[in-house]
């Protein structure tokens, strides 16, 4: 009975035969994205500080980075790394990494983890440069270490502004990661044009779009509900009118010609 | 070979990677009229009173903006194919419709660009005072006369800035097509590389001139919301933010 109200959805021998590789696909897409997403951000933070730097040693490199991972299609990074290493391979079978670039594995994981890291180090640094200076300053004048402003004042500010951005970069991964079929990684993407391949069936392309939503609107409701959590003193909910201020009534206090009032 | 000989000499493959480029272009630009306008269309119809039109438009909205542009761009490819075949098996009279791969792909992109730019419009449309289209109602104007005099002309300065991205992510995603069966920039320098065996520098020079488009792209952008802005008291795009 179940079994007939589900074929009436769905076609239940297209997905015997093939259900599996559609499962193990989706697990190659859920390790390249997890994998290059938290090494990417690993790489953005050093990134954005040196975008930030004064010294332009670090600055224009930085900046370099960033404008050309950013400024240049996915597919076309990932085609360099793919088949540039193919080219250089005496050279790549002379440092002992040619076992790494010859796997599209890792081909994907190395161009998606540096495109990401442009793209986070940009968030990044957009959420740092909105912690206003005068804390830092302050934290610093208090006897605070480098280090510890980071973890105490700027960082929990800052990562508080970056969660929605970073929810949506880790979205456009989960996206931009079906771009590893083109180079042969069977992905989620991958197994379904191999299906489609074998089949001609049209069907399992929107199968294979069902799961990719599944993944997004997941992720979308969880940065939804964890922002509900940590940052309902920065979301200008509907109960509160007018929106608040970010931080502080300083701002307006000192345009309506009053004293900074405590909120 | 040297680099410059394989690009510029007399078998050089740069009129190759030039006329792919002008593809990227064309295929960019073409689908600004279809992808920007039919964004237009799905906003005014999020808008629209009615819930069920609401809720289409917004199933469309998200299922196209979570799943892979490249899925999205097989799945418009393919399923317009069948569409073709069904319909020319079903009109009979033995001529069959084919489809021209460039505006296969045209037509692929603005379906995606679509959904990425009504949100954008949405909100722009959000931005003009309610009280304005009411005021010219009273005046007599009729509701098309409303959007076309009243409304859209305030448009084009609010949404720039979110236009202005989805552009760039346009351009970049031209090179998806390259998989379909349409010479851009990226095929270009895929044959070249593999007739040559030197896809380094071949896709290199690819992301160059792709770079180049972005760059010309944000340095146009500023222009265009510079102009836009004129005549307002704060310029730039800043306190609106970037949707």
């Amino acid at each position: 009975m179940l079994e007939g109200l589900l074929a009436t959805v769905l076609d239940l021998e297209l997905l015997r035969t093939y259900g599996w590789r559609l499962v193990s696909g989706l697990w190659i897409t859920v390790q390249v994205v997890a994998m290059s997403c938290s090494m990417g951000f690993v790489l953005a933070y050093p990134l954005a500080r040196a975008r930030m730097s004064r010294r332009m040693v670090l600055a224009w490199p930085a900046l370099a980075y960033v404008t050309f991972f950013r400024g240049t299609p996915l597919l076309c990074q990932l085609y360099i790394v793919y088949y540039g290493a193919g080219e250089i391979r005496p050279l790549l079978s002379e440092w002992n990494v040619w076992w790494f670039f010859r796997d599209s594995f890792y081909c994907c994981l190395f161009a998606f983890t540096l495109n990401t890291a442009a793209y986070q180090a940009e968030i990044l640094r957009g959420a740092i440069l909105s912690v206003p200076r005068g804390q830092v300053e302050a934290a610093r004048a208090l006897g605070l270490s480098p280090w510890r402003v980071l973890r105490h004042v700027v960082g929990p500010q800052a990562l508080l502004i970056a969660l929605r951005p970073l929810g949506n970069e880790l979205i456009s991964i989960v996206k931009a990661s079906a771009l590893a079929a083109i180079v042969t990684l069977l992905d989620l993407m991958g197994q379904t044009r191999f299906i489609f391949a074998r089949t001609f069936d049209f069907t399992i392309y929107l199968y294979a779009a069902l799961i990719y939503l599944a993944i997004t609107e997941a992720i979308s409701r969880l940065w939804g509900w964890m922002e509900r959590g940590l940052a309902r003193h920065l979301v200008p909910s509907a109960d509160t009118k007018p929106p608040a201020r970010r931080f502080g009534l300083a701002g307006r206090g000192r345009r309506a010609g009053a004293l900074p009032r405590r909120a | 070979m040297p680099a410059f000989e394989l690009l510029f000499g007399a078998d050089g493959w740069a009129p190759l990677l030039v006329k792919g480029a002008l593809v990227t272009v064309a295929l960019s630009l073409a689908t600004v009229p279809l992808g920007f306008g039919g964004g237009l269309v799905l906003a005014l119809l999020k808008l629209s009173r009615s819930r069920v039109v609401r809720g289409a438009c917004a199933a469309y909205t998200t299922f196209f903006r979570g799943i892979p542009d490249l899925l999205s761009l097989f799945i418009v490819y393919f399923g317009l194919q069948a569409l073709l075949n069904w319909a020319s098996n079903h009109m009979g009279g033995g001529w069959r419709l084919e489809m021209n791969a460039f505006v296969a792909g045209v037509i692929a992109l603005s379906v995606v660009v679509a959904a990425y730019s009504s949100e954008v419009w949405v909100s722009s449309l959000q931005a003009v005072p309610r009280g304005q289209p009411e005021a010219a109602m009273s005046l007599g104007l009729h509701r098309g006369q409303v959007f076309r005099l009243v409304v859209l002309p305030q448009l084009g300065r609010v949404a720039l800035p979110g236009l202005g991205n989805i552009w760039t992510i346009l351009v970049k995603d031209t090179s998806l097509i390259s998989t379909l069966a349409v010479t851009d920039l990226l095929r270009a320098a895929s044959e070249a590389s593999r007739a040559t065996t030197r896809p380094l520098l071949f896709y290199t020079a690819a992301a160059g001139v792709y770079l180049a488009f972005s760059v010309a792209s944000t340095i146009g952008q500023a222009a265009l919301e510079r102009r836009a802005n004129r005549g307002y008291e704060d310029h730039g795009s800043r306190a609106r933010g970037v949707a």
